[in-house]
């Protein structure tokens, strides 16, 4: 129900259909993601994520459904939408032949950041992550974790309401993905929307709230903590053994 | 917008592989053409068999082997060991001089001269009497002036170039395959590359429109494909002497248009394939086969088959060499190519409208 209250929500999702021919992808979603809330998108491969994530970003048309990002309608306000949202995806969203630096660049550029702003974000977000003396490095020489990191600054170096992170973390060390997750909390905590798909349970944790999305439809949403209680698990991987196997 | 194009060149210029093929390739290909595979004679071996011997059939022979094309192979006596001389490789062609030549020539009474060519190798026995016929015909035409008695009616082709210089017909060709390759088998290639690594779903969440990114992609290789063009006749005029009879300008322009076709050629061969490798396989198939076997740059397009002919009018470089070649070699103004250059344009707008309906905005 989309009410006078809604005005903290930036996700507002109600009755979401994706069908491609007969085959239904995402089977009447409904859920809202509030402001500055960490919202893990969970589910096996296939499950209708990467299918949900399109659609909020506007590169796929839903079949039915009242969906609204950031305030804009996915039908008809795509482009407005597309300057509110920081997108990153399970690939690597850097290029390997260009330095740190111009990646900065070209990616502030396509967003319509100015030099200034540029250089600006882009010597904070360094010195944040302690890279300010590899500025001038190709992303092919460095190290997988940093680029994810890097992918994730700019991502969000253009101050995005909600960033979409599609399996951020996809075959990272656990330490680099707990320094990811503290960027994440830090995201969070200065009013960025984080909004990520996973399928590392453990990861499911940190969030604040979760989705478990089981062919096509959500099964369960609510805390980890309330979740793990009314299933009567020890951790979220029980959790999602359990909807998974009624699924089938 | 600025930035798209300067990360384009970034990536061009960084790319080891895409440096050669912009750069080295026209000169070595020009180069290659040009000196090694030319299919132009030096130094074949030819005997004369002279039943005259008077002093026009000698100044023929002399005229013959002080040409540069030929030189005195084996001595044969009678017409009988031609056959045999053939066999053993020791001569190309004979010329056979009959009787009386320097009478009938003075008399008008067309003298016999028979050129007899090792044929296992049809074009190099064309071109041997090709060249031959057009010594002799000089010879006659010089002594003879005004009355101009052909003694063998030269080969057509001599028209445009009595040097008969293999270079002439390539230049073309080569510009034509090399704009194929770098402008289409390139942008294919780069554009597919952002949707083999991901960047590409990256560029479409983020505000640029399609447009953007395609004109992005593309504008750098439109200025270094005019950069390689003007490169190669540069090259072709300072080194191997090929003239531009022409306008220059009309030349570039077609040129210009061209880049443009093969682009959007480029751009719809990579938006029906998902990764480099089907871009590239794509481009070797549909573009580079058929630039260099259906455009009539290796095999004159009218002596195929009626259906290769048929195809080769859906062959963009077809019309495109022969444009060139009208502007190189004859100097045709643009009253002479318009018809070719409207089937280019025409072209390059049916691709254009093709790839913006198949550039996908949202990633079905």
């Amino acid at each position: 129900m989309i009410n006078e209250n809604s005005k903290n929500y930036v996700i507002e999702v109600e009755g979401l259909v994706k069908k491609f021919g007969s085959f239904v992808a995402n089977d009447n979603l409904s859920f809202f993601v509030e402001k500055g809330e960490i919202f893990g998108f969970l589910g096996a491969n296939g499950a209708g994520k990467t299918t949900t994530i399109k659609i909020l970003c506007g590169l796929l048309q839903p079949t039915s459904g009242k969906i609204r990002v950031a305030g804009c309608d996915v039908y008809t306000q795509t482009e407005a939408i597309k300057r509110q949202i920081g997108y990153m995806s399970q690939r690597f969203s850097l290029y390997e032949d260009l330095t740190i630096n111009e990646n900065f660049r070209f990616y502030g550029g396509i967003y319509g950041m100015n030099k200034a702003a540029i250089r600006e974000k882009a010597e904070m977000m360094l010195e944040q992550l302690q890279l300010s003396d590899f500025k001038n490095s190709l992303i092919s020489t460095l190290p997988l974790g940093i680029k994810q990191k890097l992918s994730f600054s700019i991502a969000i170096m253009h101050s995005p309401q909600i960033v979409f992170l599609d399996e951020p973390t996809g075959g990272v060390d656990p330490i680099t993905r707990r320094q990811f997750w503290e960027m994440i909390y830090e995201t969070a905590a200065s009013g960025i929307t984080v909004f990520a798909t996973t399928h590392y349970m453990d990861e499911a944790e940190y969030c604040d709230r979760i989705s478990i999305m089981v062919d096509g439809r959500i099964e369960a949403m609510d805390t980890p903590q309330n979740l793990k209680n009314q299933y009567q698990a020890i951790d979220m991987n029980e959790v999602f053994l359990k909807l998974a196997r009624k699924a089938m | 917008m600025k930035r798209f194009v300067i990360k384009e060149f970034l990536h061009i210029f960084r790319d080891v592989r895409s440096m050669i093929i912009l750069f080295g390739m026209p000169l070595i290909q020009v180069l290659l053409f040009g000196y090694a595979i030319t299919n132009e004679i030096k130094d074949a071996r030819i005997s004369v068999i002279d039943h005259s011997m008077d002093y026009a059939s000698q100044a023929v022979t002399k005229r013959l082997y002080a040409s540069g094309y030929f030189l005195e192979g084996e001595h044969i006596g009678s017409t009988q060991q031609i056959e045999e001389s053939f066999r053993k490789g020791e001569n190309k062609m004979v010329v056979v001089i009959g009787q009386d030549f320097a009478r009938k020539l003075e008399s008008g009474n067309h003298p016999a001269i028979h050129l007899i060519a090792d044929a296992s190798d049809p074009n190099t026995a064309n071109l041997l009497v090709s060249y031959a016929s057009g010594i002799i015909t000089a010879y006659s035409r010089e002594i003879f002036l005004p009355e101009n008695i052909p003694v063998i009616v030269p080969e057509s082709r001599m028209l445009y170039n009595p040097d008969l210089r293999g270079v002439y017909m390539f230049v073309p060709g080569i510009i034509t395959i090399l704009l194929m390759l770098v402008s289409a088998m390139m942008t294919s290639i780069a554009i597919a590359r952002e949707k083999e690594l991901g960047t590409m779903e990256v560029l479409l969440v983020s505000p640029l429109k399609p447009l953007h990114i395609v004109a992005g992609k593309v504008l750098p290789y439109v200025l270094l494909s005019f950069i390689n063009a003007t490169a190669i006749l540069l090259l072709s005029y300072f080194v191997f002497g090929v003239p531009v009879h022409g306008n220059l300008l009309l030349l570039l322009g077609e040129s210009l248009l061209f880049i443009l076709l093969a682009l959007s050629l480029g751009i719809f061969i990579s938006t029906v394939s998902n990764n480099q490798q089907t871009a590239l396989m794509l481009s070797m198939f549909a573009l580079m086969l058929p630039t260099i076997l259906l455009s009539g740059f290796v095999f004159p397009i009218e002596n195929m088959p009626d259906i290769l002919q048929w195809i080769s009018l859906a062959m963009p470089p077809r019309w495109f060499i022969t444009i060139i070649k009208s502007i190189m070699i004859k100097g045709s103004g643009i009253e002479f190519i318009w018809k070719e250059t409207l089937i280019l344009v025409v072209m390059t707008m049916i691709f254009i409208l093709a790839s913006v309906k198949k550039f996908k905005i949202r990633l079905e």
